[in-house]
Formats: structure tokens, sequence, C-alpha cells
């Protein structure tokens, strides 16, 4: 990286006249002119114009500001950077894959209704549950979706009941998704192992809670052995059991959600089956129910016969449309590439190599930083920053820090229930090297804790940025840029 | 084919680091009766050559690509410039994660701002937020937004809204005590007006108007917008097609007080229907109630310019259950192809593009509707889409049609019943004359 580099705003470097693309001319008359009547506007008022060599460097110069998994260990906890294969990317790009029309009659797009109810299979029999629905664009709006099943379900007794109950280490996704649903959210405390503490939900849970939302492992890493019990004292007061499959990757072919009294679940496409994250996205987020919750599926439902493949809108108890057309299709492609590619072992293997390796980081770190919980880990293990707040050096200085030694930070503050946190999951796709070199750069970052605390509070220093003044930006919000006057 | 990288000697030694036997004993914790005895039924393993054979075959099954087609609906084919594949495809954009770590993701986050300008350059807004899900979704989130800035229970609807988006917005106000109704168009294809002011009161929070409208014809926005305003209603208008936003006024400087839909017209492959490109713009005074997120300007500690997502408090990790909205992961990918498809094309280049396709749309219009049996159902203004009605049962038209490898349009009868024997032609800029006049000669011969 040459730090030196600053690139401005395309808007900064737009001259009139110049063009980076250019049609054919027109082969039609210019006549007539059937817009009449509408409004019509001049100029697209400060839209650049910039060459095409322009664009390429403008965008070129931009990528190399960032951070990616293409470079390094990106240890974000709860958010599963693992490698992205290439192949993946190629399936999706096939042209007639790609070039595909939602709107075309099924027919003609029998290989696109394939990869989407291949998909829906496999992910049945990893997840254990009976069927998907792809539709969900990302997991927050898989768990909007499967929280609207289990309403539709009890708006049927004629009773929807009232609250959610989510454990204080769940996700920010999973309070607001029940809320949209029309659910007050009741919170559950976790005990001195970090899981749910089974006497405060048998206190919580009665016929005035429709659900139980746990991610398992939660997000302290830690797998919640009582989900089984669990299960059983939501199902005994006629409530349903929804997994968050964020943390799906330390599962994988070792066990399944349904086999462990799940009722609905999400998977996340871009955490546990290697789509791309994309800076921010398009996910995927996929829902698995039981048989009892799959006459609500949102529609349209894949159905298949004799090979034939076509799409059902015609089902009474659907809560209806989700988003439009059959969901992120190119994402779906790309999972699909992974799962053939990994065959069964390769899928038990990504859970246990993602453990092993959080395991090892733990190992590596443990006495270094301060480990609130001493329950074993599974994918991911959050430690935090009491022992370096001595010095007066906090989460985010270790995180800043880590940038100088060519390193992503963890995930910072999070779970709520760990002060000062650094969530940290590696995945399994990381070579021994990469680990060390991230347990080294730790160790090296509490050394410098102890004894020159100013250079955490000060860093980063080798970034094109150094650190940036959130708060300025929040206080007075400049959202887009304008000419100067 | 397995992308682990640990050799033999790695994970003996790391094994050994970490105290266990075998890796079942990292597992231990899970209750004996649910663990997995065997390996999972999946297909696989597959080595890349034959992965890509396997799926290059089911791919194959598409016969889709044999067609001319003049599909649109909600999902448009235009000229992709190399450079956005190129660009959006580096692997510093495609795979780093949300840049929740600003001093080493600027890359992402000075794109992201640079998206949110061309949207309010476009829609004539003052805020854009930094993408949602798709158009359908998008348009469900502004119901929410108009819900929370006014606190009326009561959407109004155009019926010529895209039927899909009108079924998500459905889905998503059922548990939340909003009602939707719906506005009827008229004769000339834009909405009544009248039924209009009849329906809007004192318990509206907003009316979605979409222009382009599903039917093609282009809206009276600023009509639309002065009602709402005047029963303190909030106008959003809803853009399936962004493209026409080259040609057709900014919607914010008609009045509308949000702007949102889908911007999969601006340099995002079909792709069957996804990923697509969710957009919400809206004015300033509505910024804390807006969903999703947004990236701000900045400096660092030298006073040098940066960029970062900004106002979290409106977002569910800060606010949980009180959050605007539950979006977390966006569109990001799609938004920055966005990006660099508006700023290669250009402020010349997308006027152009949306010209050609108004004229190509006409060009198609005048000649079908000359065929005895077709006519032009609505008279409205139209941009890249058009209703033809056939004289005859849509069905064998299409099929006769199909038959001669086109594809004329989208059949209405199934969203709207009242057009049974009706199509939605598409034409965009990537037509040429003899396309065109392959569809016009087909149906020719078909109606005759």
């Amino acid at each position: 990286m040459i730090r030196e580099i600053r690139e401005p705003l395309i808007f900064e470097i737009s001259a009139p006249g110049k063009r980076a693309a250019e049609l054919p001319p027109l082969d039609v008359p210019a006549e007539p002119d059937l817009l009449h009547g509408a409004a019509l506007r001049g100029d697209i008022e400060g839209f650049p114009e910039v060459s095409e060599t322009e664009i390429v460097r403008h965008f070129t110069r931009l990528s190399q500001m960032n951070y990616c998994v293409d470079l390094g260990l990106y240890p974000l906890g709860s958010c599963t950077m693992k490698y992205n294969p290439k192949v993946n990317e190629r399936l999706a790009a096939l042209p007639a894959l790609a070039g595909c029309h939602p709107q075309a009659p099924h027919d003609l797009v029998q290989g696109s209704l394939e990869v989407l109810k291949r998909l829906e299979t496999l992910l049945g029999t990893i997840a254990g549950l009976d069927a998907f629905t792809l539709q969900p664009a990302a997991g927050a709006h898989g768990e909007l979706t499967g929280m609207m099943l289990i309403r539709a379900r009890l708006d049927e007794t004629a009773n929807p009941r009232k609250y959610v109950l989510i454990p204080d280490s769940a996700h920010g996704t999973n309070p607001s998704s029940a809320h949209i649903c029309g659910y007050s959210v009741k919170e559950i405390r976790s005990n001195d192992d970090g899981t749910i503490d089974l006497g405060s939900l048998e206190k919580e849970m009665d016929e005035d809670v429709a659900a139980l939302m746990v991610t398992n492992p939660n997000t302290l890493g830690v797998f919640e052995r009582d989900i089984c019990r669990i299960a059983e004292i939501v199902h005994a007061k006629g409530g349903y059991v929804y997994m968050d499959g964020a943390n799906m990757n330390a599962l994988t072919g070792i066990v399944r959600p349904g086999d462990m009294g799940v009722d609905v679940l999400h998977i996340n496409l871009h955490k546990t089956f290697s789509t791309p994250h994309g800076g921010g996205g398009p996910g995927s987020g996929p829902v698995g129910v039981k048989k009892e919750l799959a006459p609500y599926l949102p529609v349209p439902v894949i159905t298949e016969e004799d090979g034939r493949f076509s799409l059902d809108a015609n089902r009474p108890k659907s809560i209806g449309r989700v988003r439009s057309f059959y969901g992120n299709f190119g994402v779906i492609v790309r999972a699909l590439g992974y799962i053939l590619a990994l065959g069964p072992k390769g899928i038990r293997e990504i859970a246990e190599y993602a453990v092993l390796n959080a395991n090892y980081i733990r190992k590596g770190l443990e006495g270094e930083y301060h480990l609130k919980y001493a329950t074993p880990s599974m994918h991911e293990c959050v430690f935090s920053d009491k022992f370096q707040k001595e010095f007066g050096v906090t989460n985010l200085d270790i995180a800043k820090r880590l940038m100088d030694y060519g390193l992503h930070p963890p995930t910072m503050s999070f779970p709520l229930i760990v002060h000062g946190a650094l969530m940290i999951e590696p995945t399994e796709t990381e070579s021994r090297r990469d680990l060390d070199l991230f347990i080294e750069a730790m160790k090296a970052i509490a050394r410098e804790a102890r004894d020159n605390p100013d250079l955490l509070k000060t860093a980063p220093h080798g970034t094109y940025v150094r650190r940036l003044d959130e708060v300025a930006a929040a206080k007075n919000p400049c959202l887009r840029w304008r000419e100067e006057e | 084919m397995s992308y682990l990288s640990l050799s033999d000697k790695d994970r003996k030694d790391m094994m050994a680091a970490v105290g266990i036997a075998s890796i079942d004993e990292l597992f231990c914790c899970m209750p004996e009766a649910v663990r997995l005895t065997g390996d999972l039924e999946l297909p696989g393993p597959l080595a890349e050559p034959d992965l890509v054979r396997e799926i290059e075959g089911v791919a194959g099954r598409n016969t889709f690509g044999r067609y001319l087609s003049f599909l649109g609906g909600g999902a448009y084919e235009h000229f992709i410039p190399t450079v956005v594949d190129y660009l959006s495809g580096r692997g510093e954009f495609v795979s780093p994660y949300t840049p929740y770590q600003p001093e080493i993701s600027q890359g992402t986050l000075q794109a992201i701002f640079e998206f949110q300008t061309l949207i309010c350059q476009l829609t004539g807004l003052d805020i854009s937020n930094a993408s949602l899900y798709d158009g359908a979704t998008a348009a469900a989130e502004a119901v929410l937004m108009a819900h929370r800035v006014t606190g009326r229970p009561k959407v109004l609807m155009a019926r010529s809204l895209h039927p899909q988006y009108r079924e998500v917005v459905r889905t998503y106000i059922k548990n939340l005590g909003v009602e939707a109704v719906e506005i009827p168009y008229g004769r000339d294809g834009r909405l009544d007006l009248e039924a209009f002011s009849d329906l809007v009161d004192g318990q509206t929070c907003g009316v979605l108007v979409q222009s382009p409208n599903f039917l093609g014809v282009v809206e009276d926005v600023q009509a639309v917008s002065g009602l709402a305003h005047c029963a303190k209603a909030l106008s959003v208008a809803v853009v399936s097609e962004a493209l026409s936003l080259g040609l057709l006024e900014a919607p914010g400087k008609l009045g509308a007080d949000i702007v949102t839909g889908e911007a999969q017209s601006l340099g995002i492959p079909l792709s069957f229907g996804g990923p697509y490109l969710g957009f919400m713009a809206c004015r300033k005074e509505f910024v804390r109630q807006l969903p999703g997120r947004l990236c701000g300007q900045t400096k660092d500690v030298d006073g040098r310019r940066g960029f970062v997502l900004t106002l979290a408090t409106r977002e569910q990790h800060i606010r949980r259950e009180k959050a605007t909205s539950n979006i977390c992961t966006n569109q990001a990918l799609c938004a920055l192809r966005a990006t660099i498809y508006m700023e290669t094309l250009g402020r010349q280049g997308l006027r152009e593009a949306a010209r050609q396709c108004a004229r190509k749309t006409a060009y198609a219009l005048e000649a079908l509707r000359g065929i005895p049996g077709v006519t032009r159902k609505f008279a409205g203004p139209v941009f890249d889409e058009f209703v033809l009605e056939f004289a005859q049962p849509w069905d064998r038209v299409a099929a006769a049609l199909k038959g001669k490898g086109v594809l004329p349009g989208l059949g209405l009868g199934t969203a709207y019943p009242e057009l049974g024997d009706c199509v939605l032609v598409c034409v965009t800029e990537v037509k040429r004359k003899d396309d065109i006049d392959l569809l016009v000669q087909a149906v020719r011969e078909v109606m005759s």
C-alpha cells in the first residue's frame, strides 16, 4: 500500500465533455415522441464526466484503501469471514444464469429453478429441517421472515401471543426483527457460563410468549448445551424455537438444528457458505422450518414434478411475498457451488477446523487478554480489554493498533454482556501461519499496552487515514458531495 | 475440493497446543443424543473442473437465451460497460465486510459516499442511504418510514405499483396495525386523481405512486404530491426503472418526500431476479427516520478527509427493537456496481441511454399498434414499457410468438385480471431496429 495516495471524489475530477462510454448511433427515427405530457429534466446537475482511464484508476486506487479477506485474516466475530472460492464467481457469471430474466416463462428457466431447488434440498439436509425458502436477502430479512411464519401459525390459533424471549447476548437484529413482527421483547439473562439461564427461561416462558430467539453457538462462541431442554421448555407452553444461524459454522456436519428442537432457522449464505460479503452485501438469508410451518412459507414456492420445476404462488396459508422475484439468485448459485465442491466430509471439516482454529487462538492469547467466560469455545472466542484498562488502553485502541500490524481487528464491544469485548472468529480456511501472525501481533500489542500505551491510544499510524472523528460525523452530518458555491 | 490451509503437521501441532487428542473432543459440550454419527448424505466432493461442468450442465437447461425477449416488469436488460465487471470484481471490493473499521475501509466508504451523492442528484432529494435489498422491500420500508414520521395508520398504494411490491408491503405491515388501500388507475393508465383525492385523508401516512408505473405510463408526480401534501401525507415516488431518471424530471423536484425503488437497471445483471439494488432518498428533515446505513464525511486526527458509517443510533445494533429498520447487511457490492455504472455513463451517457430507450420504445409502439387486432391500451406518456391489447386470447398469441422464438413481454392477466389479453412490452437501448422489426413481423404473422 502506498499511503500517500489521496484519491479525490469523482466529482472533483470531473470536467465537461469527458466520456467513458458511448452508445451506437440511434438506428430508429427520432420521432414520434411518446413522452409528451411527462415532466422531463434538463441536465442531471452535478453528475460526473470523466474518461475510462480515470474511472479505472479511481476505483483501483479506492480498492487499494480496503482491507479484505483476499489479503489476510479477517477475524470479525459472528461474521464468519472465510475465504471465498473464486470458482463460484465464475459460476454465478455464466451467461445462461446471469442473463436470465426473472419474468421468463418457467419452461425456459428450468436450469435456474433447479439451482434453487437443489440448494433448498441441500440446506434441508445440513440443517435437519423439512422445507426451506431462499427468498430472504440477508440474515435480518431471514429473521423477519422466520418470525412472521411463527406469527402466522399462531394467528390461526386465535392467539398470536405478545412476547418474544431473546437472550441478553443476542445480535441487535433479533429484537428489531421481532418488533417489526408486532412482538414485544423480553430479555433472558445469561448465567455464569455465558449460556441461557434455565431458571430465568422457565420463569418467563408462558402462554403469552410466541417464541424464543436463540443463537447457537451464542455470540460468546459458547454452545448452548441445554438446547434440547430449552426447546422442551418452550414447546411445553406452545411456543416455538427460532434459531439465528449466524454461527452455523460451528455446527455443519456435527449436529443439526432440526434435531435439537429448533422449529425455524435462518442461515447466512454469506457466512457459513462462503459467498463474499461485498463490503456489506449482497447476502442471502434462507429460512428453514419444520413440516408444521411449511405451509406458511413465503410465495412463490418451487415445486418439482417428474423433473420439471415450477413456481407455486397459490398457497392460502402463506405469509405472502417478502421480496421481489426469488431471492438473491447470484448468491444462491455461489453457495450451491461451495457445497458441491466440499461434499459431506468437507462440510464436516468446516466446523471441525473453524473450532480448532478458534481454540488455537484462544490458547495463544490466554493470560495476555482477559477471558470472562471459561466455558469451552466453539468457532469464536471472546476476550476483553480488562487487563489493558489498567494502562488506560481500551479495546478500541487495541483494534486500531492491529491495523498497524497489517491485520483487521476482531468484532468490538459486542456481545454487550462482555465489557470491552474483543470477539475473535478466525474461520476454518486460515493457515497456521496467518493464525500465528495474529497471535503474535496481539501479544506484541499487549506488551505495548504496558510499555507504551500512547502508541496504542494514537493508533493507527500506518493507514491511509488515521483515527477518524466519528462524533463530528454524526453531529454535523455531511452525507453527500455538493459543488462549492 | 477442500479450501482448508492446514497441513497434517499443523493439525497435529495445533491439537497438541489446544490439549486435545482428537477433533471430536472439541464438540464434547454437545448433547450426545443429537451428535451425527456419520457424514451427511450430500453429493460431492467435486474438483473444480467437475464443478464447472456440473453447473454449466444445469445452466444449459435454461433455454431463455435462445429467445428474443421484450420482458421488463421490474427487471431490465441494459448494456453494462466492461469496466463495471472488471472493477467491481476486484477482491478488495468483493471480499471485505461492512466497513465497521473506517481506517482500513476507505475505498468502500468513499464509493458509498459517491453512490449517495449520485442517488441524490438523480432523485432531486437531499439524503440517500447506502442501499436496501430490492425495490419491493424498499417500498415496504418507505411505508414503515411514512408511518413513523406521521404516526398515521393508512397507506395508499397505486394499483399500478408493481404487483410484487404491493404484496411485499402487505406482508410487512400485516402485524403493525397499518392498513393499505389501493388507488385505481384511470383510462390513460395514470393514477386516478379523483379517486385518490377521495381516499386521502387525515389518517393517511403516505401515498406510493410508481413512475413510470407498472403499466409503463409516466405519472404526474407533481399532482399526486400536491394532493398528498394537502392532507399532510407523505408523497412517496417509487421507481423500478431507474434509468428513466436520466430523462424524466427528478421526483424530488416534483414534490416527492421520499424517492425509493429498484436500481437494477444501473449496471446490475438480470441474474434471475437478484441480487438487485434497493435505494431510498428523502428530504433532510426525515434523516433520523431513514432506514439503512449512511456514510458521512469527517476528518482524521491529522485533519485529512475521510468517511465513516454514521447516524448509527437509528440502527438495530444500537437501538435494538426501537431501530428504524432491522436491516444490517445490505446490497453494498450492487451499490458499487451502480456507482461505477453511473460514473462511467456520466452526465451525457446516462441521458443518451435513457433517450435511446424512449426512442426505440416509441418506434416499436408505433409499429405494433398499426397491426390489425393490436391496440395501445393506455394513452399516457411512456418511457421504455407500454401495454398492448390483443383481439385474440393472450395465451394463444404468446404461444404462437414463442414458437417463432419471440417473447413479446409480460402477460398481465395474472396480476391484473381486467387486463387479461394485454401484454407489457419493454424495449431498451440494447435492442436494435432489426430486433424490433422482427418482433413486429412476428406479431403481424400471428395476428393475421
